[in-house]
């Protein structure tokens, strides 16, 4: 009895962390755009959402294999992510956040239920890119799906800090999130940044949005909604703005969703989070990684 | 004109209104399709009235209305179905426990703002939700069936002028006075003095237990609570039409209620475009017109009186 709880515990955790690096690579979208211009991007999960459709038609009306249609549906959803900070988000710059925030949420269901009416509500099968193979470590399983979502995501956390830590470009962003002000002063093309975080974001995203559409073999207009929200728990859970935070706040939230659903319930998974949420915003505001800014008056 | 005798007439006004409106369903003149939108308008107005209390009036972005028009719901259903009690103690039930529960859930979350506030009431109507979806004595997942329809014209058309009047009233008394001062300027406020966590509280425990009046209209009209009517699309359809009206506008969010209500009963055939009317709705008032259809103001008799004889207002100060 006692082996086998263990053995369980060992499976979720394995479930929890493939669930969680997809969680993890949804959330750095969130954070980046948080960090520049503190606005809790409402839409990106429906991006997310629009990445798993355009590799689910790159694979199956293109033909594409994984890695082009992984490409493609990275290239189209950074394309889209940036239309909609164009027109949606880029004319309220100087309005007041809820006003932004309205915005997010319009763009929001206009992504899911413009989705429904182009590609029909009914969930779709995402092809079998792979052979499905199962590995098992003593009385532990683990399939391909799994190890190719850990490899992609960690490979793209990998890029990404690259990008954010050695580029111009990673540079520009680090100084716009840290000073919007001064950094025009020294020159920056703010617009420019912010739009390059909305493209970079989006296309982690849309990554994410294909490998759990690889993972779950179904993808539906509305399958953005549950990951995005519990993708923005894991930002919070970090300290949003903080790269690193995301990462691990997402791998967290994936391992307690997974411990929820395989000992408690799986009905209180999505409750879990939100709880986890609020307990975060209550006690650590600033996330597990974030430093203590007080508001200034 | 004194206050108490304008009160009189708004009130006389709502009775004549509802006269009408009785007699023309009496006489079957309004069909069951448009008496049905007529109860939806008026719970509608109900859930945005007091929804405005806590977003348009008090700042405090909310966006999880429907868990306690959920709460109302249930509670008043087990209050008529499970114990019989008779449907006033069901709606003053509903309203008492989804305030208490706002009381709550307000007490700690109220301290978060903006951004953080609306993403944490978002979780808890989902965790109130979620949660009464494992309550197997609630019907579960598959919804309280067989509630009697208690709800009526009669029922439905007085909560909602009671709703209407009590919020207008506290919004022009001193605490509502209060929770409006904090919309402006949180800080400003707290340096005047004013007990900002009291007032925040309670603007949302009052547009809490509203909205639990709401959803014990709802669910003793429909004969049923399903956990799937009280998701956050269900709180994003009460936003809309707060954020339409005008934040800070009762009279908006009465005319946004009755509007929208119209706008979803023309696209009952095409309920997926209603989805994308809103969404176009909500951005591109936010890009041209954030202040909504009437901004932070308000049209009341007054506006009739001066279309109808000049300018009154000079005369009275002439007096």
């Amino acid at each position: 009895m006692d082996f086998s709880i263990t053995q369980q515990f060992l499976q979720q955790l394995i479930n929890g962390i493939s669930l969680g690096s997809i969680y993890a690579l949804i959330a750095l979208g969130y954070t980046m755009v948080y960090g520049i211009i503190k606005l809790i991007n409402f839409a990106h999960g429906d991006i997310y959402m629009v990445g798993a459709y355009v590799a689910f038609f790159a694979t199956t009306t293109l033909k594409l294999s994984f890695f082009p249609a992984l490409i493609v549906s990275m290239v189209v959803a950074a394309i889209v992510g940036m239309t909609i900070e164009r027109l949606a988000y880029r004319p309220l710059r100087k309005a007041p956040r809820i006003a932004i925030l309205i915005t997010a949420i319009g763009v929001s269901l206009l992504l899911e239920y413009g989705g429904m009416l182009l590609v029909t509500p009914q969930p779709r099968t995402f092809p079998a890119l792979f052979d499905s193979q199962v590995y098992t470590f003593g009385n532990i399983v683990v399939n391909s799906q799994q190890v190719i979502i850990l490899a992609i995501s960690v490979v793209l956390m990998v890029i990404l800090t690259f990008v954010v830590q050695r580029t111009k470009i990673g540079k520009a962003m680090r100084a716009v999130s840290f000073d919007t002000d001064a950094a025009r002063l020294m020159g920056i093309d703010v617009d420019r940044v912010i739009s390059m975080t909305f493209a970079i974001g989006s296309a982690l995203a849309a990554a994410a949005g294909m490998l759990v559409g690889v993972y779950y073999n179904s993808i539906d207009p509305l399958m953005g909604i549950m990951p995005g929200l519990k993708a923005f728990v894991a930002a919070v859970l970090g300290g949003i703005g903080v790269i690193p935070g995301a990462m691990l706040g997402g791998i967290i939230m994936g391992v307690i969703e997974a411990m929820v659903s395989g000992f408690i319930s799986s009905t209180f998974r999505d409750a879990a989070a939100f709880a986890i949420l609020i307990i975060i915003l209550l006690f650590k505001p600033s996330g597990l990684l974030g430093k203590n800014v007080r508001e200034k008056v | 004109m004194g206050k108490n005798k304008k009160e009189l007439l708004s009130l006389v006004a709502c009775i004549a209104l509802y006269a009408v409106v009785q007699s023309l369903i009496m006489l079957d003149v309004i069909g069951p399709f448009w008496e049905l939108n007529l109860i939806l308008i008026c719970i509608n107005v109900i859930l945005a009235v007091s929804l405005n209390l806590i977003n348009g009036f008090t700042g405090q972005f909310s966006i999880g209305h429907a868990g306690f028009m959920a709460v109302g719901a249930y509670l008043g259903a087990v209050l008529t179905v499970k114990l019989q009690l008779p449907f006033i103690v069901a709606i003053l039930g509903g309203a008492a426990a989804a305030g208490f529960l706002g009381f709550v859930i307000g007490l700690p979350t109220l301290r978060l703002d903006g951004d953080y506030l609306a993403i944490a009431t978002l979780g808890l109507g989902e965790i109130i939700r979620i949660t009464i979806l494992n309550i197997p004595y609630v019907g579960g997942a598959s919804g309280f069936m067989g509630i009697p329809r208690f709800s009526n014209f009669t029922w439905v058309f007085f909560a909602t002028v009671f709703t209407v009047f009590f919020i207008r009233n506290f919004i022009n008394s001193t605490h509502g006075r209060a929770c409006i001062s904090i919309r402006e300027n949180q800080i400003a406020a707290e340096a005047m003095g004013i007990d900002t966590t009291k007032y925040k509280v309670m603007a949302f425990t009052i547009g809490a237990a509203f909205a639990g009046v709401a959803g014990t209209l709802f669910s003793h009209y429909f004969y049923i609570a399903h956990p799937a009517s009280f998701t956050f699309m269900k709180s994003f359809d009460i936003l809309t039409i707060v954020v339409l009206g005008g934040l800070g506008s009762i009279s908006g969010s009465i005319t946004a209620a009755i509007l929208l209500t119209f706008v979803s009963a023309a696209l009952a055939s095409y309920p997926e475009w209603r989805m994308i009317i809103y969404s176009l709705m909500l951005i591109v008032l936010m890009l041209y017109r954030p202040q909504g259809l009437f901004g932070n103001k308000e049209i009341s008799l007054k506006i009739f009186g001066r279309l109808m004889g000049g300018n009154k207002r000079g005369n009275t100060q002439g007096n």
